[in-house]
């Protein structure tokens, strides 16, 4: 520690407590690990689940549950999946459906923190709100469907409009959540300080919300990703492939291998994209010292 | 040894009583240097203050007429039980609460509170803290850096001005809160039981800071405390309050020359005093 040899030879007493209570505590070295290490024990639990659904999957194609046609092992979808792989057509409709979630998902962050951030400033609106984002959270995406394709026909519009109902009430109640719990004490501190109007929100309270906001966005964006699988399936747009077109028309050709391969795509994107939340998340908590200290230190 | 201990037999039955006055009376020539001559403008002033929380049959008087007047510079400490209306004093001040009636007067001059928790920003480095401060006072942005990094020297925080709160520990914590009322430029500082939640070791050592701190920089301190040793350590006077209302029961000038050090006999000698007339008045309220 760089602090060390200055406070050894400050005569101040102060220094030389400052320099005791930073110092490494011997009880805790058994925690620390190296970045590898770290990067290690977090990756073995997921290989672990992996071996585990593979597993159980090879075994019920083992004992027949089904005929092979209907109910192919891994040995014959990870093969397909490999071979989709190398053709452009699967990279297209991924593409397709990444474009749509951003899009959705985009217009939802938008809609929800600017909703949250009036709904949060104005008290009155509160009540009225609150209680229309909650209705329209308990709403099964999926109910919409049929309105939206009335409305926009089968356009990507329609889509996007589901998927922006399911996720803004969401991220519009993380940040809501966010304001609300700001410590009353930390107010006190930035009023005494002098912070007022535009300036307190911007120094104090968005700041302090931001956890709140981020896990807001994280269960945003798993109902985004919900209503626009569902979307896909559903909304079928003449013309355009994407990852809900892939497994319609697997289910109509009776293609169970292909299937599987897009349901495996399906859930390593959401995998990927969810870690990505979760990392964020972690680097905040990290910032401000909430972390578990067997993880940060 | 000189201290003045004033007969709590001589206070109006009331209990509200102009401190200022009665203290200037009672002030020998070799008083702590500290005290401001009497009619000289007074940092905080307070007059016939009262505080009701709550309406009806459940509400609640914390302050009953308290008066108080605090010269520029003097270091005062404010000790009681709960319920004494400490803490509502210093909001009163602090201007974040209204008094409901009687008129607390700081005279124009720049007040800051600090709490137990030295309530830092957890997401901003120590340095970025005082920033913060210096910016919501309007100091220009070139210069904050700098200044920011001279008032963590102030408080010997000059190599930890890039950790995060959580990194550092209580004591210094406390030393950046300290460091971020200093950034705001203020004459008179509030302190809630700002070292309530340290062990004794660096409460020790932070009485010293402060003690160091507010000569140097001239600063009225109102100090709120429940430990009589510490009130006795730190202040030029000490107002004694009843509680369930908060009245003002006795007030000590305490004469003891600096450096002192809380486990001084005649700190200890004070400290004595002081707990016997709490306790008496505590047992008002079980009869």
């Amino acid at each position: 520690m760089a602090h060390d040899t200055s406070a050894g030879t400050a005569p101040d007493p102060l220094a030389g407590l400052d320099a005791l209570e930073l110092a490494p505590q011997p009880g805790r070295d058994f925690l620390r690990r190296g970045t590898s290490g770290r990067a290690l024990g977090s990756v073995w639990p997921k290989l672990l689940a992996l071996a585990l659904v593979v597993g159980i999957w090879e075994i019920l194609w083992l004992v027949h549950i089904k005929p092979a046609v209907i109910f192919p092992g891994p040995g014959t979808t990870l093969p397909n999946l490999w071979q989709q792989m190398q053709h452009g057509l699967l990279w297209q409709a991924i593409g397709t459906t990444l474009q749509r979630a951003v899009i959705g998902f985009g217009v939802a962050v938008l809609i929800g923190t600017l909703v949250g951030a009036v709904v949060s400033r104005i008290k009155p609106l509160r009540a009225a709100v609150g209680s229309l984002i909650t209705a329209l959270q308990t709403m099964p995406s999926i109910a919409w469907f049929p309105f939206a394709i009335i409305f926009f026909g089968l356009t990507t519009q329609a889509i996007v409009f589901v998927m922006v109902l399911g996720a803004a009430p969401s991220i519009a109640n993380g940040l809501i959540a966010g304001v609300d719990y700001t410590p009353p004490l930390l107010l006190r501190a930035g009023k005494t300080m002098g912070l007022r109007g535009v300036a307190l929100y911007r120094h104090l309270i968005l700041p302090a919300s931001l956890p709140s906001f981020v896990a807001g966005l994280k269960q945003g964006w798993a109902f985004a990703w919900r209503s626009l699988m569902a979307g896909e399936l559903l909304v079928i747009i003449a013309g355009t492939s994407s990852i809900g077109v892939l497994l319609s028309t697997d289910q109509q050709q009776l293609d169970m291998p292909s299937a599987e391969s897009i349901m495996i795509v399906i859930l390593v994107l959401g995998i990927v994209v969810d870690s990505l939340f979760g990392a964020a998340d972690r680097a905040i908590r990290r910032r401000r010292g909430l972390a578990d200290p067997a993880l940060a230190r | 040894m000189q201290r003045g201990v004033a007969a709590s037999g001589s206070l109006p039955a009331s209990g509200s009583l102009s401190a200022s006055g009665s203290v200037a009376a009672r002030l020998s020539p070799a008083a702590s240097g500290s005290l401001a001559p009497p009619g000289a403008t007074p940092a905080v002033q307070l007059t016939e203050v009262s505080k009701l929380y709550g309406k009806g049959r459940s509400s609640v008087l914390a302050l009953d007429k308290v008066s108080l007047t605090v010269a520029p510079g003097e270091f005062v400490c404010l000790i009681g039980a709960s319920g004494c209306g400490k803490s509502t004093m210093l909001a009163l001040v602090a201007g974040l609460d209204a008094p409901t009636g009687g008129i607390v007067s700081t005279g124009g001059q720049r007040v800051t509170l600090m709490f137990q928790e030295p309530a830092l920003f957890p997401w901003l480095t120590a340095t970025r803290n005082v920033e913060l401060a210096l910016r919501a006072r309007g100091v220009p942005k070139q210069e904050r850096r700098g200044r920011a990094a001279e008032l963590l020297r102030a408080v010997h925080l000059g190599d930890f001005g890039d950790k995060r709160p959580h990194e550092l520990s209580g004591g210094m914590r406390q030393r950046v809160a300290m460091a971020r009322a200093l950034a705001q430029d203020v004459d008179v500082l509030l302190m809630d039981e700002p070292f309530g939640a340290l062990d004794a070791m660096t409460r020790d050592l932070l009485h010293d800071e402060l003690e160091r701190i507010c000569d140097e920089r001239g600063l009225t301190v109102l100090f709120v405390t429940h430990n009589v040793r510490e009130a006795a350590r730190l202040g030029d006077r000490v107002i004694l309050l009843s509680s369930r209302p908060g009245r003002v029961i006795e007030e000590i000038t305490v004469d003891v020359r600096h450096p002192r050090r809380m486990d001084s006999p005649e700190i200890a000698e004070l400290a004595g005093h002081m707990t016997d007339r709490l306790r008496k008045e505590m047992a008002s309220h079980g009869a």
